[in-house]
């Protein structure tokens, strides 16, 4: 893995956030402001964009620069917990870059979005798809399997912690004022992330 | 002397609490808005909440009372150890509270837990 594969790697979900950007919204507009899915593609488009005109030299950097600008330009609770991801994830990642270097770094990164969100799994959040992927990638790592299969697998894990959102209460943000009401939607968030973990599968594939 | 930045999704809503701070508080404290995104949207954009700290340090330290969600989130980015706090307070009660405080020229934790005080205020 090296600084082009992540590079890809925010390219491809620029890409699939802007082809999802309406089912985003809609989720949003069942239990949140409506924002999601135009703030995610404003962020991402501008990161893509920012990767493209002054390409990293490091994979940190590619991180760095992700992270500052969703900070930077979405406007609203998922750029400050993305940013934070991927700020964290340049901190941590060690050149060469491995599944296990990786794995670690991408477990720094949740732990840092859920430090700053006060979220812990179950609360509805990006952190109900964001976290299983974490696992997904260490259990990978540990079995020895290889990047490609990995990546599938925390994709598959996120994606289903997308979904097992739908029941569950939200605990943060404005849908946690809606009590009960919450119940029977997608979190938007965790919806995101899932797209975020799609694009790093197809990057390898 | 303390300065405040007060951190609302709505640019309407932080400049006129600025206002309505300002005329309980007296000219005192440095106060300052950081409401909405860039481009004139409801939501939150670190860049006005920098400027805003930016605005209002004097050396004493600033602390920034958010409104909810990704005004706290934002702005818990930009904090400093023992130089810029995020106060976890209810926004109006407690911009009047640090602003009296700080234009008394209290110095940074007393303005901090002069904010945090209005939390247990009782209307009634």
């Amino acid at each position: 893995m090296d600084t082009d594969v992540l590079v890809a790697w925010f390219a491809e979900t620029a890409r699939l956030v802007h082809r999802e950007r309406e089912r985003l919204t809609d989720l949003d507009a069942a239990i949140g402001d409506a924002d999601h899915g135009s703030n995610l593609d404003r962020g991402f488009s501008e990161v893509a964009r920012a990767l493209a005109t002054s390409p990293p030299d490091t994979p940190a950097q590619v991180l760095a620069t992700a992270g500052a600008t969703l900070i930077r330009r979405v406007g609203g609770a998922s750029g400050p917990l993305y940013g934070s991801v991927f700020r964290q994830m340049g901190k941590s990642l060690t050149s060469p870059v491995t599944l296990a270097g990786f794995a670690a770094a991408f477990e720094e990164g949740v732990v840092a979005a859920e430090r700053l969100g006060k979220a812990a799994l179950g609360d509805k959040t990006m952190v109900d798809a964001l976290v299983p992927a974490s696992r997904a990638l260490a259990l990978a790592v540990r079995d020895g399997v290889g990047v490609r299969e990995a990546f599938e697998q925390a994709a598959r894990a996120a994606a289903d912690g997308a979904k097992a959102t739908i029941p569950l209460q939200a605990r943060k943000g404005r849908a946690s004022y809606l009590g009960e009401r919450s119940v029977g939607h997608e979190d938007p968030g965790a919806a995101s992330a899932a797209l975020l973990m799609a694009a790093l599968a197809t990057v390898v594939a | 002397m303390v300065g405040l930045v007060l951190v609302s999704h709505s640019a309407g809503l932080a400049a006129e609490t600025v206002a309505l701070v300002r005329g309980i508080a007296g000219p005192e404290p440095p106060l300052a808005a950081a409401g909405g995104t860039r481009d004139g949207g409801l939501g939150t954009s670190l860049e006005l909440i920098e400027e805003a700290v930016r605005a209002v340090d004097r050396g004493a330290g600033v602390v920034i009372v958010p409104d909810l969600g990704s005004s706290v989130l934002t702005a818990r980015l930009v904090e400093e150890d023992g130089r810029v706090v995020v106060a976890d307070v209810p926004f109006v009660e407690g911009a009047i509270a640090a602003a009296v405080a700080a234009g008394a020229g209290a110095p940074l934790a007393d303005v901090l837990a002069a904010a945090e005080e209005s939390r247990a205020y009782r209307k009634i």
